[in-house]
């Protein structure tokens, strides 16, 4: 009873209402934080949702980019976006994935793939514009104009280092085991890893390379100079190349309403694709997990 | 081991040599596989040197041109070929400092409803959804601030801060003049919601590691959730969290797109935050393809070099600590 008695009056003392206090404000600021944040992004996504349906019709798929003041679509710029992601994929996935297993296979402690590890890691961050002046300075210039094969070199170099990171964090995974049991049987290290540890760790590297072109599908900045635009349908790689995001960022700071509301249109597909990408990417690894 | 089992062995001489043969081929093929990714884990290593080198090299002729006073000039004058990077390098501090005062208590917070409040069901959709705001491509970002949050901006937030600071002294100088809408500020609150998913992530991340035994000790002591959240498990992931964002402020650095559309790409510095700036991914993006003369175009690859020597030197530190966290823990 006396022990009850204190207790009750240890809670009652302002020491332990203001803790009581202090914990609940820092639940509620908590909870506010959560809202704030998921409020940008249905915010956002509703904006996207409302100005960019409206534009959508058939003809953005059917017709080329307008010149100012007319009607038209976004075939050409859609074009571009699939030919110059398809070639950074080509590119990029196999020196990425080649990475990858080094690092995670040959050389998982050694002094290279510490370095590796860490410049990847840097790479995976830089500022993608840095990317953009990079492909300008040893592509774009020596070659004397802007070009298609410019803007897919410069997202392959935006894929390899995540493809780098997810390839080597999926080998990773995959038990040491297999490996040894491979081994016993007499299976060169090659064989074992590309017949063994790709086929187990599959899921987790083709999830990179989705990851890698949801990324890529909304950068810019690295096309502004590389690719640059074309108002016109062209699958020439040697010449400037339209692509999604730079008609965007052209068309939405341009004074014509016909133009702004394209750019909503191709906002609303850029960000559909990117977000389906990566829903896909998750429910992959998630199905391999259970 | 191969070798010996050959010795052994004790088959006729068409069966051991074509045996032989097998494994000559299987040997060859596995130096040639580790010499491939080799030399592709080398090619990531030169593809960072190629982007170093391509930089200084283009930004060659504008550093012996205006020397280190680039850093401390103003100016910004393509008519006269007078370049100067103060401008663009303040606006991308100032900036990435907005971003990063308001991303990392409102990250911290999130991270710690996800981790210590929030029902087990809402964890992983939340999560996701926070996540999927870090996917969404900044373009969109941009395209979202120049219509719907720059308006928004000029008409209710800034006329509000405007004439709430306008009798205080310090106050009325950094929220002073006609709100635009476009400038610094804006640019730095869309870069926070940009940045936001990020220290989130890295810190719910980091949060999830600390072992349960130390969260249930502060429990038994009679400590309030909060009070284990913030004498507990913050001291613990210090690190990581420090870490998680230096990643983030690396991302507001270079972040292009989203501030381009609403920085007003003004070369001069305001001490207004609602005056339009530039920075230096918005001054690239902005001019480079109009850029006349190889003294424009090398001043802001030059711009470009010092950008990525500072996200360098961010992202180098994030990781420093990302990784003395991970040893630690895997003591």
């Amino acid at each position: 009873m006396a022990t009850i008695a204190s207790k009750t009056a240890a809670m009652d003392s302002p020491l332990y209402a203001g803790r009581r206090r202090r914990n609940a404000i820092a639940k509620g600021l908590a909870f506010a934080a959560t809202i704030f944040g998921l409020g940008w992004l249905i915010l956002i996504l509703g904006v996207l949702l409302y100005k960019g349906v409206g534009g959508l019709s058939l003809a953005v798929f059917t017709e080329n980019t307008p010149p100012p003041g007319a009607a038209g679509g976004l075939l050409n710029a859609i074009m571009g976006s699939i030919v110059m992601t398809v070639l950074a994929v080509i590119i990029g996935t196999p020196i990425g994935v080649l990475a990858g297993t080094y690092l995670a296979e040959y050389g998982r402690h050694d002094k290279l793939s510490s370095v590796v590890r860490f410049i990847n890691d840097i790479l995976l961050s830089a500022p993608s514009i840095v990317i953009g002046l990079f492909v300008y300075e040893i592509l774009v210039a020596p070659m004397g104009h802007f070009s298609g094969w410019a803007g897919a070199v410069a997202l392959a170099v935006i894929v390899i280092p995540v493809v780098v990171r997810t390839t080597e964090d999926m080998l990773t995974l995959v038990p040491d085991t297999l490996r040894e049991a491979a081994a016993s049987i007499g299976l060169p290290r090659a064989h074992m890893i590309v017949r063994i540890a790709y086929r187990a760790a599959q899921a987790g590297i083709v999830t990179g390379i989705l990851l890698a072109i949801a990324r890529i599908s909304g950068e810019t900045a690295p096309l502004l100079f590389t690719a640059l635009n074309n108002q016109f349908f062209s699958m020439n790689m040697n010449a400037p190349m339209p692509s999604l995001p730079v008609v965007i960022f052209q068309f939405a700071l341009s004074p014509y309403a016909e133009w702004q509301k394209l750019a909503w249109t191709g906002a609303l597909l850029i960000t559909v694709t990117v977000l389906g990408l990566s829903i896909l990417a998750r429910s992959l690894t998630s199905a391999r997990k259970s | 081991m191969s070798e010996v089992a050959l010795k052994g062995a004790s088959a006729p001489a068409a069966a051991s040599a074509s045996r032989a043969a097998v494994l000559r081929r299987l040997r060859l093929t596995d130096t040639i596989f580790h010499g491939l990714t080799r030399g592709a884990s080398l090619a990531v290593l030169a593809l960072l040197s190629g982007v170093i080198i391509a930089l200084i090299v283009g930004a060659a002729p504008a550093l012996s041109t205006f020397g280190f006073g680039f850093l401390f000039d103003e100016s910004w004058n393509p008519v006269t070929e007078r370049f100067g990077a103060l401008a663009p390098i303040f606006g991308t501090l100032v900036t990435s400092f907005i971003a990063m005062l308001i991303a990392v208590p409102v990250g911290l917070m999130v991270a710690f409803f996800l981790t210590e409040l929030c029902p087990k069901v809402l964890r992983r959709p939340i999560g996701i959804a926070i996540e999927l705001l870090a996917g969404i491509p900044s373009i969109i970002y941009g395209i979202w601030g120049l219509f719907v949050f720059a308006p928004f901006m000029q008409e209710h937030v800034q006329p509000l801060f405007i004439n709430t600071f306008a009798n205080v002294p310090v106050l009325s100088t950094i929220f002073a003049g006609p709100p635009y809408g476009i400038g610094m500020f804006t640019a730095g609150l869309i870069l926070a919601i940009m940045v936001l998913p990020f220290v989130t992530s890295i810190s719910r991340d980091v949060f999830d590691a600390v072992p349960p035994v130390l969260k249930e000790a502060a429990y038994g002591v009679g400590c309030t959730t909060w009070e284990v959240f913030r004498y507990v498990v913050l001291p613990f992931t210090r690190v990581g969290v420090i870490g998680g964002f230096m990643l983030g402020l690396g991302r507001a650095l270079g972040e292009t797109m989203a501030v381009t559309f609403v920085i007003g790409n003004a070369h001069h510095i305001s001490a207004s935050l609602f005056a339009p700036g530039t920075t230096i991914s918005a001054s690239i993006a902005n001019e480079f393809t109009e850029a006349v003369g190889d003294l424009y175009t090398s001043s802001l690859v030059a711009l470009g070099l010092i950008l990525f020597f500072i996200t360098f030197c961010v992202l180098a530190m994030a990781r420093y600590m990302l990784m003395r966290l991970q040893r630690q823990g895997g003591k």
